[in-house]
């Protein structure tokens, strides 16, 4: 690609003279310029290289779920500082500052849709809230989706984007490794399909709990997953990583995902997944 | 300096070598009966010094105590709870992994299956052990057993005591989140009464991987935590030297894990620890487990797994 293809959107271009500020952006991965609205509409995705940047939780559902009526699940359910813990900053000064930079109480979002008409919950991953970490308020979350699905035998889908479990709120956040496995234990019994969408990143007790259960693992295009972050692994073997570890194409290849998907075609893939697992119900 | 004592424990090693080497003269000589009163005066003293520091114990000793050298490991208290003892290796797909141990054995005559983390007392068996730090394969095995427990109705007895799954290029490749996770998954809804008992380091998901359970206990001076209090340093602080800081701040201690609600029983430790009385702790453990046990097998199946149901549910938010 030439230097003027890469500062040419796809989309034909507005004069520039009539364009406001802040409406171009850059690809994190080939540095392209891309017009903001196009990029929304390609869900982030990079129009020239198909990378797949981060997503919103909000808009990861909004784009996922049909329009019209949707209910979110768990809403008033807000974080409590009950450890009182403090490291350099107290948790609850961490909590007010995510929650003003994201607009959330906490880093998962439930809600009550439908996917091409089939009634589904979708549970989605703030990673701009701490990292996307798991404490009670995102454990929580999550069994209110897996009980709602329980109660009106729906699928749930969940996309992961974490760094773990969260340390502020120590145990407990460990806890909810067991507790939402415990939840989909019950999806199982029931025969209600779970369908896990690992996005970038998903690592330690997420990975190692609710985002590896699913009946079919998904994952988006180079997504960074795993149970140890790298950094660490490469401390303990003190050798270099060889290429892509721990990226999507790696876990399709050693056999712990199912398939790789665009996020533009996510809508399509899920549902004819589901049209399937979920025959009896449709 | 004794290097089986720790630091804080460094006077009470004083005083013990005094104990000893007049016990040797008493015993090489004519025996005086005033160094045999001088003896006893010492192990008085020596006493009143363990109940003294052990009391004030913060958090960051208390990890120190979880992973001192001279603890109790699994095998130990198999060999002093259980009698027949028979250990079952691999996991059928690809190993055995030696930093996780199990089998069958007999607790006053009732059947039961065993798992636990292994860690090693010389150099050779803590490399043989991989340092307690299981990989999916360990998992694996596990669970493996925990079915084998179900369909032959037995019991299972964990214990816990891992610095965490072990963080290697291998282990990533065969899906060490996915064995962890599965393990959790399948625990929930085993048909057979589960007790849990973390004797040394609860070490994040490495231990929850074999900790799910209707009763989970922890011995008095064990750790149990989300992430090592080293790890929670370097990534809060910016530097691993301020993990008893973050030992502090995480609240990894029996004491402080029992008043949020998180485990069920605290299992008393002989002065000075477990590793001062092997027999005398694995007394007390036993003890408690014979009362869970006697507990959980009075309840229907159904009884069972909806309590252990509602256990999970109940942390955190309902």
């Amino acid at each position: 690609m030439s230097w003027i293809e890469k500062i040419l959107p796809r989309t034909k271009s507005e004069q520039k003279s009539n364009v406001p500020e802040g409406v171009w952006t850059k690809c994190d991965e080939c540095n392209a310029v891309l017009y903001k609205i196009e990029l929304e509409k390609q869900l982030e995705v990079c129009p020239k290289c198909d990378h797949h940047m981060r997503i919103s939780a909000r808009s990861r559902i909004n784009s996922f779920l049909d329009q019209g009526e949707r209910t979110e699940l768990g809403a008033d359910l807000e974080p409590r500082d009950v450890l009182k813990f403090k490291d350099s900053k107290r948790y609850k000064e961490r909590i007010a500052a995510a929650q003003k930079a994201t607009n959330e109480k906490d880093a998962l979002v439930s809600v009550k849709g439908k996917l091409k008409g089939m009634p589904v919950v979708v549970s989605a991953f703030e990673f701009s809230f701490m990292g996307g970490s798991m404490a009670s308020v995102v454990g929580a979350r999550f069994v209110k989706a897996v009980e709602s699905c329980l109660e009106h035998n729906t699928p749930l889908i969940c996309f992961s984007t974490s760094g773990g479990a969260r340390m502020q709120e120590a145990l407990f956040s460990l806890m909810q490794m067991a507790k939402t496995s415990a939840a989909l234990a019950k999806m199982s019994e029931k025969g209600l399909p779970f369908i896990s969408v690992l996005t970038d990143p998903t690592m330690g007790g997420v990975s190692a709990s609710l985002a590896m259960l699913g009946d079919v693992n998904v994952a988006e295009p180079k997504a960074l997953i795993g149970f140890a972050g790298p950094r660490v692994i490469e401390q303990t073997v003190r050798e270099k990583l060889p290429p892509g570890f721990q990226r999507s194409e790696f876990l399709l290849e050693k056999g712990a995902i199912d398939m790789i998907v665009d996020r533009r075609e996510m809508r399509d893939k899920i549902h004819s997944l589901l049209s399937k697992l979920h025959h009896k119900h449709n | 300096m004794n290097v089986n004592f720790l630091e804080f424990e460094q006077p009470i090693a004083g005083l013990e070598a005094k104990i000893e080497e007049l016990r040797q003269v008493n015993q090489g000589g004519e025996f005086d009966i005033s160094i045999e009163e001088e003896i006893t005066k010492l192990r008085e003293k020596s006493s009143e010094l363990t109940k003294k520091i052990f009391a004030e114990l913060g958090a960051w000793q208390i990890s120190q105590m979880a992973r001192h050298p001279l603890r109790p490991y699994t095998l130990d208290y198999i060999s002093r709870i259980f009698t027949d003892f028979d250990e079952l290796a691999g996991d059928r797909a690809f190993a055995d992994d030696k930093a996780i141990i199990g089998g069958p054995a007999f607790l006053d005559g009732q059947a039961v299956m065993i798992i636990g983390h292994q860690k090693g007392r010389d150099t050779s068996e803590k490399i043989k052990r991989n340092f307690g730090m299981p990989k999916p394969e360990g998992y694996r095995k596990a669970l493996r057993l925990m079915e084998m427990a179900e369909r032959f109705k037995l019991p299972i007895i964990t214990f816990i005591d891992t610095p965490g799954a072990y963080p290697g290029v291998g282990a990533e490749e065969r899906g060490q989140s996915e064995a962890i996770a599965y393990n959790l998954k399948v625990m929930a809804e085993l048909k057979v009464p589960i007790i849990c008992t973390v004797i040394g380091e609860g070490g994040s998901g490495g231990a929850l991987a074999i900790g799910v359970g209707d009763r989970v206990n922890m011995l008095q001076y064990s750790t149990y935590s989300v992430i090592s209090p080293e790890g929670c340093a370097s990534i809060l602080w910016k530097s691993a030297e301020k993990a008893p800081l973050a030992a502090e701040a995480m609240g990894v201690t029996a004491k402080q894990i029992k008043e949020l609600g998180l485990i069920n029983t605290i299992v008393d430790e002989p002065l000075g620890g477990a590793h001062r009385d092997h027999d005398g702790m694995a007394a007390n453990l036993k003890a408690v487990i014979k009362q869970q046990l006697a507990q959980l097998t009075k309840l229907s199946q159904q009884e069972l797994l909806d309590q252990r149901y509602e256990r999970l549910m109940s942390f955190g938010y309902c």
